[in-house]
C-alpha cells in the first residue's frame, strides 16, 4: 500500500531545473505534486550549466518557448523571492569571417517574426559599444534582452519555492521504475518507498531515455559532458555573454563575466559521459584546446589564469531538439528531458508550459516539434550514437 | 615502462631512487625549482647559509638527501618547475612556464606532500597573519621574518619548531600559544615514545623557548587577530582558565598541523575514506601505498601525514610495490623492513594527533562574521545559512550555494574548517559533511598555456 503522503496529482521524476520548475508551476494550478530526485535537487546537468540565458541561434520554432522562459527569468525575484543572479546584460555572437557574419544576418531576419530582435553591429559602432572585443572581430549579433544567471542557484530556488507552496520534494531517492496500476502510475524508489499518481512527468535529464524506453518509447539520446571552466577574477567590465560564431568543430567557445569578476567559459568538444556511474567525464586536454579560442574572442583573457574546470552529464537527442509533451502511448505520462545543451535558458518556460499542459491540456506555446511521437517509427542507429555531435 | 613520480621531497626522491636501483628511468617532477620538498627546502642559488643553520637538527638528513639526489640526477628525467595540474587515465598533464605537456605513464607515484591545516579565527586574513608554514618558508627560503615581535598560535610540533627557529634567528617571539591542553600531551606520551629522538627534540624546542623567556601557554582558545590601519596589531585569546588575554603584535603565525595534498589522487578517481584520527578524507591505501586505482601509488605526507622520516620509508615502499606489481623481483625482506619502520611512525602519528588535536569544535563557536573561505570571502554565517535555510547537507552543496571553496585554492585552505562549520550547524559528525571534490587545474593554469604537441 502506498501511504497517503506518497500520493499526489502529479509525480515528477528528476529534480533538475525542469522538474523543480514544473513542481513550482503545478502548485500555481493548485495541483498537488511530489518531486522525486535521486540525489540533491539541481545537482546534475543544471548545476554544471554555463548559465547562458541565450535565445539567439535557437531552432526557430523553439523561440515561443524561449521567449516565455526569458520573460519568466525576468520575474524570478517576484516568483521565487530570489533571482538566481539573473542579469539581462545582453548576448553577443562575434563573427570573425564574412561567411559567419552572413549566417548571423540570415538568422536575425528569420528570428524577427518570432519577436526576437537582434542588432547586427560592425566597425566603429561595434568597437565603441564593446571596447573589449578583439581587433580582428568583424561583426556582432547582439541580443540585448538575453543574459546569464547562476545555474547552481536556479533549481534549488525553484524547489524551495515549490515546497513553500505545498509541493513535496523528496531527495536522495533514486527512482527504480515506473509501472501502471489501473489509472495510476506507481513509482518505486530506493530508500523512500513507493509513490502513486495518475500523472507522471519524466524529467530525468540524460537519464530520461532509460525511462522512456521502459515505457515503450525509445528516443535517440546520447549523453555527453560539455566542458566548462572559470578564471580568477578581473575587474568587472564585460556585461554581455559572448560567443564565438564558428562552424568549425571545437571553435565555438563562449564566455561570460560574473559581477564578482571571474570569467566563466565553455564550448568546444564534449567528452563522453558515464550514465551508469552518473559521472561526467572531463578531459583536461580539452581545456587546453579551448584556451586559444577564448583568447581570440576576448584578448584580455590571455593574462588570466583558469582556476577550475567542470562538466555535467547532458542528454543530446539525435535531431538536437528536446523531448517534451505528452506520451504518445500512455495517457497521464509526460516527458521533458534531453535538452541538448540548451535547457538552462528554457527551464522556467518548460516548467510553466508543462504545468499548463498537465493542468489544462494546453501548454500555451507550441510543443509539437518536440513530441516524442516523432520517434515512434524508430530512428537510425547512428542517430542514437551522437553522430550529429562529432 | 613509463613511471612518473610527482613531488621531489623526501618521499618522491626515495621512490625515484628505488626505481633507478631496479633499472628504471622515472620522470621526477616538482613544481618547485629545487629538489628537497617542504622540509629540506633549499635556499635560492645565491644564498649560502650552511645546512646546520637552515635545517637545524635535521641538517644531516637534509645533506644526505641532497647528496643522494645529486647522485640520482643523471639516472632520472628530472623536471623542476613542472606542475602536475590535471590527469586522465594513463596520462598526466603538466605545466612548465606556459607550456603544457601530456605525459603518458604506466605507473604513477604521487608524493605531493602536505600544507598547513588552518582553523580560521576573526582577523586571520589581515596582512601580517601567516600560516606557520609560510612563516617558516619566509625564514628558510628568504631569510626574513614575518614580523618584529610575532605571536605564534595553533597547535602541533611545527608551532614550537617555527617559534624556536625564529628565536634562534634573533627574532623576539611575543608568545607561543597552543590550543591543545597540556594534559593531551601527557596522554599521548606512550604513543610518542615510539620515536624518542623526535619526542626529545620537540621537548628541547619548548624548553629553549621557555629559557629564552618566551611566553608559552597551552589550552588556549583563539579569539581574534586584531587589526589597526589594515594590519595585524594584536592577538586576543582566552587562556586555559577562561580569562581573556591580549598582546600587541605586528604579525601572527598560525597552524594546526598539516593536511595532505590529495587533489591528483582525486582527479585520478582514487577512492577516499574518512580518517577519524586526522578528521580528514584521505585516499584509501594498502600498507604499501597502493591506491584503489591500479598503477597509482601514494607516499609521504601527501598520503598520510607522518613526517619526513616516514616519507622516505613510504617513498621507497611505494616504489617496491610498484616494481613488484610490474613483475620486477623485490626482496620481501626489504618491504617487511620498510613496513616495520612505518609501523612505529604510525604510532607516533597517532600520538601527535592525540597531543595536538585539530580543534574542530572551535568552528562551532566562530562568530558569524568570521571569514572562512578567503578566496571568495565566505563567512561562517554564510555556511550556516547554507546548512540551515538552504538545507545543504554536505560541503559540495554548500559550495554550490554559498561558494566556500569556489576560489583559486579550491578549498585547500578552508575546506576542512568549512566542513566543521557545516557539520556543527547541522549537528552531524564531520564525516557526514563530506569532502570538497577536486577539479583540474590543481593550481591556476594561465589562459596563455599552449600544448605544442601531444607527447607520445
Ligand atoms: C556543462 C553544461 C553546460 C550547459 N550550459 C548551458 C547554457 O549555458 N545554457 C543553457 O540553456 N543550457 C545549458 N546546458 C544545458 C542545461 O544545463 C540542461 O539542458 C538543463 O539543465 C537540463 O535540465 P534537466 O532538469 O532536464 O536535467 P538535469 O539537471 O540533469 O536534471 C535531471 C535530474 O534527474 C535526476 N534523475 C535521473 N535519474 C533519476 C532517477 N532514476 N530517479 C530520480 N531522479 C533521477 C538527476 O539526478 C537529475 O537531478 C548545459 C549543460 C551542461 C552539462
Ligand atoms: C610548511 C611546512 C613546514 C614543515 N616544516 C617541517 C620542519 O621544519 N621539520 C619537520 O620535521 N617537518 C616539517 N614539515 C613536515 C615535512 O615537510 C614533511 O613531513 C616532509 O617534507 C614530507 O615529505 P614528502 O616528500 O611527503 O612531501 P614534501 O616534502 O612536502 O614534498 C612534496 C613535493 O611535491 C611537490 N608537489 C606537490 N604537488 C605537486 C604538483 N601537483 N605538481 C608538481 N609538484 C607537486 C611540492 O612542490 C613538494 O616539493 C613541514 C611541512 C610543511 C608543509
Amino acid at each position: 500500500m502506498t501511504p497517503e503522503a506518497n500520493r499526489a496529482d502529479v509525480l515528477i521524476i528528476g529534480g533538475g531545473l525542469m522538474g523543480a520548475a514544473t513542481a513550482f508551476f503545478l502548485r500555481r494550478h493548485g495541483l498537488s505534486a511530489i518531486l522525486i530526485e535521486r540525489d540533491l535537487v539541481g545537482q546534475a546537468a543544471t548545476n554544471a550549466s554555463f548559465g547562458n540565458i541565450r535565445r539567439q541561434g535557437r531552432f526557430l520554432p523553439q523561440l515561443p518557448l524561449a521567449n516565455r522562459s526569458r520573460a519568466l527569468w525576468g520575474q524570478l525575484g517576484a516568483l521565487l523571492g530570489e533571482d538566481a543572479e539573473f542579469l539581462a546584460s545582453g548576448h553577443i555572437r562575434v563573427a570573425f569571417e564574412e561567411a559567419e557574419a552572413a549566417k548571423l544576418e540570415a538568422y536575425a531576419a528569420q528570428a524577427r517574426p518570432y519577436g526576437l530582435e537582434l542588432e547586427m553591429i560592425r566597425g566603429p559602432a561595434m568597437r565603441e559599444r564593446f571596447p573589449f572585443l578583439s581587433p580582428a572581430a568583424l561583426m556582432v549579433s547582439h541580443s540585448p534582452q538575453d543574459g546569464h544567471a547562476n545555474p547552481r542557484l536556479a533549481a534549488p530556488a525553484f524547489a524551495r519555492a515549490a515546497r513553500r507552496a505545498g509541493a513535496r520534494v523528496v531527495e536522495r531517492a533514486p527512482v527504480l521504475g515506473i509501472t501502471r496500476d489501473g489509472v495510476d502510475f506507481v513509482v518505486e524508489t530506493r530508500g523512500a518507498g513507493s509513490f502513486r499518481a495518475p500523472v507522471v512527468q519524466v524529467s530525468a535529464g540524460a537519464w530520461g531515455r532509460a525511462f522512456a524506453r521502459e515505457l515503450g518509447e525509445d528516443v535517440p539520446l546520447t549523453a555527453r559532458s560539455p566542458q566548462m571552466g572559470v578564471t580568477e577574477p578581473m575587474p568587472y567590465r564585460i556585461p554581455p555573454v559572448m560567443g564565438l560564431a564558428s562552424s568549425r568543430p571545437g571553435e565555438g567557445v563562449y564566455l561570460r563575466q560574473v559581477k564578482r569578476g571571474n570569467i566563466v567559459f565553455g564550448g568546444g568538444r564534449r567528452c563522453p559521459a558515464d550514465l551508469e556511474g552518473q559521472r561526467a567525464l572531463l578531459d583536461p586536454a580539452n581545456t587546453l584546446r579551448q584556451l586559444p579560442f577564448l583568447a581570440q574572442l576576448l584578448p584580455p583573457m590571455a593574462r588570466l589564469r583558469v582556476i577550475r574546470t567542470w562538466s555535467g552529464v547532458e542528454g543530446y537527442i539525435g535531431d538536437d531538439l528536446p523531448v517534451m509533451g505528452a506520451s504518445a502511448r500512455l495517457p497521464g505520462l509526460f516527458y521533458a528531458f534531453g535538452f541538448c545543451g540548451h535547457g538552462f535558458q528554457l527551464g522556467p518556460g518548460v516548467g510553466a508550459s508543462m504545468a499548463d499542459l498537465i493542468a489544462t491540456g494546453d501548454a500555451g506555446v507550441p510543443l509539437e516539434p518536440f513530441s516524442i511521437a516523432r520517434f515512434a517509427g524508430g530512428f537510425p542507429a547512428a542517430m542514437a550514437e551522437g553522430a550529429h555531435l562529432e | 615502462m613509463a613511471v612518473i613520480v610527482v613531488g621531489a621531497g623526501p618521499a618522491g626522491t626515495r621512490a625515484a631512487a628505488r626505481l633507478v636501483e631496479a633499472g628504471l628511468r622515472p620522470i621526477l617532477l616538482d613544481e618547485g625549482s629545487r629538489q628537497g620538498g617542504q622540509i629540506y627546502r633549499r635556499q635560492p642559488e645565491n644564498f649560502t647559509r650552511p645546512p646546520a643553520a637552515l635545517y637545524g637538527s635535521e641538517a644531516g638528513k637534509a645533506t644526505a638527501l641532497h647528496r643522494d639526489f645529486a647522485a640520482l640526477r643523471p639516472h632520472i628525467d628530472y623536471r623542476p618547475e613542472t606542475l602536475a595540474w590535471g590527469a586522465r587515465p594513463g596520462e598526466l598533464l603538466t605545466l612548465h612556464g606556459e607550456t603544457a605537456t601530456a605525459l603518458r605513464y604506466d605507473a604513477l607515484i604521487l608524493a605531493t606532500g602536505a600544507t598547513d591545516r588552518v582553523m580560521p579565527v576573526p582577523g586571520w586574513t589581515l596582512p601580517g597573519a601567516y600560516t606557520l608554514g609560510a612563516a617558516q618558508i619566509a625564514l628558510k627560503a628568504q631569510a626574513c621574518a614575518i614580523g618584529r615581535r610575532p605571536v605564534f598560535f595553533g597547535t602541533g610540533p611545527l608551532l614550537y619548531l617555527v617559534a624556536w627557529q625564529y628565536r634562534k634567528a634573533g627574532v623576539e617571539v611575543a608568545a607561543v600559544l597552543d590550543t591543545s591542553p597540556f594534559a593531551a600531551r601527557l596522554r599521548a606520551l606512550p604513543l610518542l615514545a615510539a620515536r624518542p629522538g623526535v619526542l626529545l627534540a620537540g621537548l628541547r624546542y619548548t624548553a629553549a623557548l621557555l629559557r629564552a623567556g618566551v611566553r608559552v601557554e597551552s589550552g588556549i582558545t583563539p579569539l581574534a587577530v586584531e587589526g589597526e590601519g589594515g594590519r595585524v596589531a594584536a592577538f586576543r585569546w582566552r587562556d586555559r582558565r577562561g580569562r581573556e588575554q591580549a598582546l600587541a603584535t605586528d604579525a601572527v603565525g598560525m597552524g594546526y598541523g598539516l593536511r595532505s595534498e590529495t587533489q591528483l589522487a582525486d582527479l585520478l578517481k582514487c577512492r577516499f575514506a574518512f580518517d577519524p584520527v586526522a578528521r580528514q578524507w584521505l585516499p584509501e591505501l594498502d600498507a604499501e601505498g597502493r591506491s584503489s586505482v591500479p598503477g597509482v601509488y601514494l607516499a609521504g605526507d601527501g598520503a598520510l601525514v607522518r613526517g619526513a622520516d616516514a616519507a622516505e620509508l613510504a617513498g621507497r615502499l611505494a616504489a617496491c610495490a610498484l616494481l613488484r606489481d610490474a613483475g620486477h623481483p623485490v626482496d620481501p625482506l626489504e618491504t617487511a623492513h620498510l613496513r616495520a619502520g612505518l609501523r612505529g611512525m604510525a604510532r607516533f602519528r597517532r600520538g601527535l594527533e592525540t597531543a595536538f588535536p585539530w580543534p574542530g569544535a572551535q568552528a562551532a563557536a566562530l562568530p558569524d562574521a568570521t571569514i572562512i573561505c578567503r578566496c571568495e570571502a565566505v563567512t561562517a554565517g554564510d555556511i550556516r545559512h547554507a546548512a540551515a535555510a538552504l538545507d545543504a547537507p554536505e560541503v559540495n552543496r554548500a559550495k554550490q550555494l554559498m561558494r566556500p571553496g569556489m576560489g583559486r585554492c579550491q578549498g585547500r585552505v578552508c575546506g576542512l574548517a568549512a566542513a566543521e562549520v557545516l557539520a556543527a550547524a547541522r549537528g552531524v559528525p564531520v564525516r557526514a559533511a563530506g569532502r570538497l571534490r577536486g577539479a583540474a587545474p590543481v593550481k591556476p593554469l594561465p589562459v596563455a598555456t599552449r600544448m605544442p604537441e601531444e607527447t607520445p
